[in-house]
């Protein structure tokens, strides 16, 4: 059983990072920097519950606010520049946080350990769940109330004027602007929303691995970022959860008995996936 | 209302717009014609502020619009159409006008929230006068890239007024209508005109042009060339020439 709430919580975590993704790429922007909002969420959570002694929601919610404030001030910069150059933009940022993680100490006794992050060794020991004597199968759901929430949120934003104007700007940045849309403002707050879902999605990450170091935020983890909601397509939020199960369960998980075949397999599948679908799994066809 | 003085655009060696002069007073409806390549639309498109001038003034009501992005001049109440049309193809004529909720007497009326984050109630009544007005009210789910060309090119009016502007820029509303669509046109405009909105129009289409302006400014080669009422326009000899052909 433990395995499948394993899977259940990874399935969830990685749901919330692509949710982050999803909102940024509604406004037709790409961005590499999910997993570094990922990563500030992951380690300020884990610092406030294992240094400052905070209980988890609250330093989970200050992971979010760090990290919606983080992306606010990327996008304000970054979201001048489109396209490519914002791939780039984003992907610099995201290895400067990897980077600064890398060379991050801030450690202090604790009884007779010293506990916080110590650099390329990484943060160990983020053990709120096993302290508070929390079950696989409570944190497993803990982890999907989340998930459950950030999906609701997006939902609601999506079908109020907020969404539409989203992918109005995600259409025609000209005949948004043009019919009074504030864009850097809109690219800005949908910026700071991802922010925030992955800043959750991290701290949470955080306290299930218990232990996190730079090399889990790298660039494959920013891809997967936005491979989610392209592969399962921006139509809902529904899309992003649809192709973290295909990746997570079924392309990682249900396809181990392969072996080394797996790994191309998994390619060949995904590339097989988006010429199905080339909307997304939930997709609809485009006019 | 809209005054231009000395107004220039250029692209690089090129004088896209060369010193215009031009006034629209409020109420009226200003048509601005020329040949192809003659800057009748980057003249709107420096009003409407998608790229700056390169010298010059432009001034809204007293206002000086230089340094205004976008989407502040259209809350100024400067809305406008483009001419090869540009709407949101994948949102449905409904959220077309939906997202155009931009007036800032709507932003009085309803609050930050409801106008962000609340559902659709708040705003249907007002949708429906545009839709009835441009006459897509039975399109209203349809998505907008789905629609035949004469209703896109109501939708794009419709979605200017929507901003509920004080002037509105229209450029080259009537290219490629049927003249029955032309006529409807004319009509909508003289309603428009009737509700107090001022108009800038540019045209081909020498019948909408000729038929309801008030005055109608020529431009060629970036610079005025003559300005007048419809009928010393078709008298001028040196408008005849340049653009309106015949001997």
């Amino acid at each position: 059983m433990d395995f499948y709430y394993g899977l259940a919580q990874t399935v969830g975590i990685h749901t919330l990072l692509g949710l982050s993704a999803y909102i940024v790429l509604l406004t037709g922007q790409v961005t590499m920097a999910q997993a570094a909002f990922f990563a500030i969420g992951a380690y300020a959570a884990g610092m406030l519950t294992v240094l400052a002694g905070w209980p988890i929601v609250p330093a989970l919610g200050a992971g979010a606010l760090l990290g919606a404030a983080t992306a606010g001030a990327v996008g304000f910069p970054a979201l001048r520049v489109k396209g490519l150059m914002l791939v780039v933009a984003t992907l610099a940022f995201g290895e400067g946080v990897r980077l600064f993680f890398f060379n991050f100490d801030y450690q202090v006794a604790k009884g007779e350990i010293r506990v916080g992050p110590l650099g390329g060794e990484g943060f160990r020991q983020i053990r709120y769940f096993q302290e508070n004597g929390w079950s696989t199968g409570e944190v497993m759901l803990f982890v999907w109330v989340f998930v459950i929430l950030a999906m609701a949120v997006l939902w609601w934003f999506d079908r109020s004027r907020y969404g539409a104007v989203l992918r109005a700007v995600g259409e025609d940045e000209l005949a948004a602007q043009s019919v009074g849309v504030n864009l850097t403002a809109v690219k800005v707050s949908a910026m700071a929303v991802g922010g925030a879902v992955a800043g959750v999605g991290g701290g949470l990450y955080a306290h299930y691995t218990t232990h996190i170091e730079h090399a889990n935020f790298n660039v494959l983890l920013a891809t997967f970022a936005i491979a989610y909601p392209i592969v399962g397509g921006l139509k809902n939020v529904f899309g992003t959860l649809v192709a973290v199960i295909f990746v997570q369960a079924i392309l990682i998980e249900g396809l181990r008995f392969l072996g080394d075949w797996r790994n191309l397999l998994f390619g060949a599948l995904i590339v097989a996936a988006m010429n199905l679908r080339p909307q997304g799994f939930l997709g609809g066809r485009r006019a | 209302m809209l005054e231009l003085k000395g107004l220039s655009r250029h692209f690089g060696g090129v004088k896209a717009v060369d010193g215009l002069d031009l006034s629209v007073r409020e109420g009226e409806i200003v048509g601005l014609i020329g040949p192809n390549g003659s800057g009748k639309s980057t003249t709107v498109n420096v009003i409407a502020g998608l790229f700056p001038a390169t010298s010059g003034e432009i001034r809204f009501q007293g206002e000086d619009l230089r340094s205004l992005a976008t989407h502040k001049r259209l809350q100024l109440g400067i809305a406008r159409t483009f001419q090869n049309i540009r709407l949101f193809g994948q949102l449905s004529v409904w959220q077309n006008l939906w997202v155009a909720q931009n007036a800032p007497v709507d932003h009085a009326r309803r609050g930050f929230f409801a106008r962000w984050l609340g559902g659709q109630s708040g705003v249907r009544a007002e949708i429906a006068g545009l839709l009835e007005f441009s006459g897509l009210a039975h399109k209203q789910d349809e998505l907008a890239a789905n629609l035949a060309f004469g209703e896109q090119r109501r939708l794009e009016l419709a979605r200017a007024l929507a901003a509920k502007p004080k002037l509105l820029l229209l450029d080259e509303p009537a290219a490629g209508m049927n003249s029955e669509e032309v006529g409807q046109l004319r009509g909508r405009i003289l309603k428009l005109r009737a509700q107090g909105i001022t108009i800038l129009l540019i045209e081909h289409v020498m019948e909408l042009v000729m038929g309801v302006t008030d005055r109608i400014a020529v431009l060629n080669f970036g610079q005025k060339i003559a300005e007048g009422t419809p009928a010393e326009i078709q008298a001028d000899p040196l408008v005849r020439k340049a653009y309106l052909g015949g001997a």
